[in-house]
């Protein structure tokens, strides 16, 4: 066990992976000698040279056009996009060929390929580095998306994606990147993709969040411990998503709520209602709330708070769920 | 006193593309260009794959018109272009293809009724037989160019000697995709020839308003690679320019071919080219078959003679009919294909979504 933050854990997992693994590869911009602009591939490139570490050219579309070509052929490529709000010039190759060629040869080609991107806001960046956009990926048949909360998660579902057969987008709450560190095992694990983790169990509200929000979910769970017991559930897979934990949960405590990063409108906390309606309405004491980033762009450093969800916002939910 | 900015000037690059032709249209052949591998047997074999391709390419446009089969885009008129390039790959190497490359699907004997099946809208015709080494049909335009990088680049890593042959066509140039691939293949030097089908029309968009190039081969210039213009009417000219081409590959150095041909048909069977390309310009370049071209080398040769040609047609007419009817044949597909090939393992929701399919 060492103490890592979610950096080191991240490159904790490609090292273990890299030298257990030949097929797997990484590749992306500054992701060789520099180690990363966040400095999640430092020193593999001293490690595992010129043909595991790949510093490409600036180009989205080609990293993950060629991370397609690569995984057809054999390999395991790992692909960095710098920042999430990059990622775009790439979402062709994504939606239209990485999550299709299994499908479009019915078994005969696979993309095992992970991108993993910097995600969601909080670091006073410069605009287009704060996106939030889970839901687009999640709403794109053939992907998997994997969003960890924390160091020790980031490490086992990094490998868990890496070993995966189907590709998977790895988001990376930059946030929680420095924020925390916590006991992480130096040895090889996987935690499983959709699964979701009951962070703590309660009887009177269901609090469901993924990614940097886990944290603002957990204060706001200590802040109403007093009054009400919470059930804080990290979602770590949205998609596949666990729906299975989330309903088991809300049938318990009869009331939910959502925290999401993301814009309201079309979000996956949404996608989460409708499925607590389908499937729990009955038990359901009060209406699920959400609390989400606006529908907006995400502000620049100055405003960047007063956008992002915070404990209070979500103590607030709890209350008014608490009311009915 | 300065000099002038002239003076100061200097010129740090020159180009040329040079431009390959060796079998014109009437059938006149510069025998000491021609590849030593295009023997007489060989030259009937690819006579025959062409023929075979434009048969085919009609046979599948009366189904179409008869509601057999769907949407698709005909291949006629680049049976050159296609067979020229394809057949110069070894076994080992690989097709990646545009929509619109049955003629190579054909010479790396790919099923003709499963290319029936894929165009009446069964995937089970892209469920690629193992050995003919193609990738599936791409659809959105030049998207193809970055996986045929990626995958001849993952040779290169394995230190095998495959190489890799990625066609797309003139309007593909004009699309990022396109660049970024190129760029990446100059780049990581991979074993990979793209051939560029400029076959002067991107539906409606004619190829001088594509690009201000004066060809398209010397895009190559800019990304590091060889470029070459060749008459993609010309069977003989293409198989040169890929066999050279491959051996390049084979060596780290990726070429850029455009194939200078024509769409004789419309974009696909959708379209009506009669909307916008005049009938002259139609009839221009069906003077300039690269099929006739080919006959017309054979009889001058003697290789060829009508009593040939009509065995071979009355052959090929039995190898399509029984392709069609082998289609015919083939039971319906599972409506649980949907679901059982978008994940190695099922998504948990697709139990319920199952259930609904069948209602």
């Amino acid at each position: 066990m060492t103490l890592m933050t979610m950096v080191q854990a991240l490159n904790s997992a490609l090292k273990l992976e890299l030298k257990f693994d030949k097929k797997v590869i990484i590749l992306g911009e500054d992701v060789g000698k520099d180690g990363g602009v966040f400095r999640v591939t430092d020193n593999l490139w001293k490690e595992f040279g010129d043909n595991r570490v790949i510093d490409t050219p600036l180009s989205e579309a080609a990293i993950v056009g060629t991370a397609i070509g690569l995984a057809i052929n054999g390999f395991k490529p790992v692909a960095e996009i710098q920042f999430d709000g990059f990622i775009y010039p790439g979402f062709d190759q994504l939606i239209c060929h990485a999550a299709r060629f299994r499908n479009r040869t019915r078994g005969r080609m696979t993309c095992p390929l992970v991108l993993r991107a910097p995600y969601s806001a909080g670091i006073r960046a410069l605009e287009h580095h704060s996106e939030s956009m889970e839901a687009i990926y999640a709403h794109t048949p053939g992907l998997k998306v994997v969003i960890p909360a924390t160091p020790y998660d980031a490490k086992g579902l990094l490998a868990a994606s890496i070993q995966d057969p189907d590709p998977v987008i790895f988001l990376e709450p930059k946030r929680v990147y420095r924020a925390i560190k916590e006991e992480v095992p130096d040895s090889r694990y996987t935690i499983p993709l959709g699964k979701a983790n009951i962070i703590q169990s309660g009887e009177n509200v269901t609090l469901i969040s993924w990614g940097s929000m886990l944290h603002v979910a957990k204060q706001a769970a200590q802040q109403v411990a007093d009054s009400c017991s919470v059930e804080v559930i990290d979602l770590r897979t949205i998609k596949p998503m666990d729906t299975e934990t989330i309903l088991a949960s809300v049938k318990k405590t009869g009331r939910c709520v959502i925290v999401q990063e993301a814009p309201m409108s079309g979000g996956l906390a949404s996608e989460i209602i409708a499925r607590i309606n389908e499937k729990a309405l009955s038990s359901l004491q009060a209406p699920v709330i959400r609390v989400t980033g606006f529908d907006t762009v995400v502000p620049l450093g100055k405003l960047e708070d007063f956008y992002l969800p915070n404990s209070q916002r979500v103590v607030d939910a709890i209350v008014k769920v608490m009311s009915f | 006193m300065p000099q002038s900015v002239i003076e100061l000037q200097k010129t740090i690059q020159k180009f040329q593309i040079e431009y390959l032709q060796i079998l014109d249209e009437h059938g006149s052949c510069d025998e000491k260009l021609k590849p030593k591998e295009l023997t007489s047997p060989v030259i009937k074999k690819l006579y025959r794959l062409m023929v075979l391709s434009r048969m085919f390419d009609e046979k599948m446009l009366s189904l179409q018109r008869q509601g057999r089969l769907f949407t698709f885009a005909q291949s006629k008129g680049q049976e050159a272009a296609d067979i020229g390039s394809t057949w110069p790959l070894e076994k080992d190497d690989w097709m990646v293809p545009y929509f619109r490359n049955w003629p190579s699907y054909i010479t790396r004997g790919y099923p003709l009724h499963m290319l029936l099946q894929y165009n009446a809208g069964d995937e089970r015709g892209m469920q690629l037989p193992k050995g003919t080494n193609c990738f599936p049909v791409c659809i959105p335009v030049a998207t193809q160019v970055p996986h045929a990088v990626g995958f001849a680049w993952a040779a290169k890593l394995k230190k095998e000697k495959t190489a890799v042959l990625c066609y797309l066509g003139d309007g593909a140039t004009s699309e990022g995709a396109c660049h970024e691939g190129m760029n990446f293949a100059g780049v990581f030097k991979v074993p990979v020839v793209f051939v560029c089908e400029n076959n002067q029309w991107a539906i409606s968009v004619p190829r001088s308003k594509q690009t201000a190039s004066e060809t398209i081969a010397q895009k190559a210039i800019a990304y590091g690679i060889e470029g070459i213009q060749v008459d993609g009417n010309d069977l003989f000219a293409m198989v040169r320019a890929t066999k050279e081409a491959l051996a390049k590959a084979r060596k780290g150095i990726p070429t850029l071919i455009e194939a200078f041909t024509y769409r004789l048909g419309d974009h696909t069977t959708s379209d009506d080219a009669k909307k916008y390309r005049s009938d002259a310009e139609l009839e221009h370049w069906k003077k300039r078959d690269p099929i006739t071209r080919i006959r017309l080398y054979m009889e001058k040769k003697k290789l060829w003679d009508k009593q040939q040609e009509g065995k071979m047609y009355a052959d090929i007419q039995k190898e399509i009919e029984e392709a069609v009817a082998l289609f015919e044949s083939q039971p319906k597909p599972d409506p649980n294909d949907i679901f059982d090939y978008m994940y190695a393992k099922p998504l948990p929701e697709y139990e319920e979504q199952r259930t609904q399919v069948h209602k």
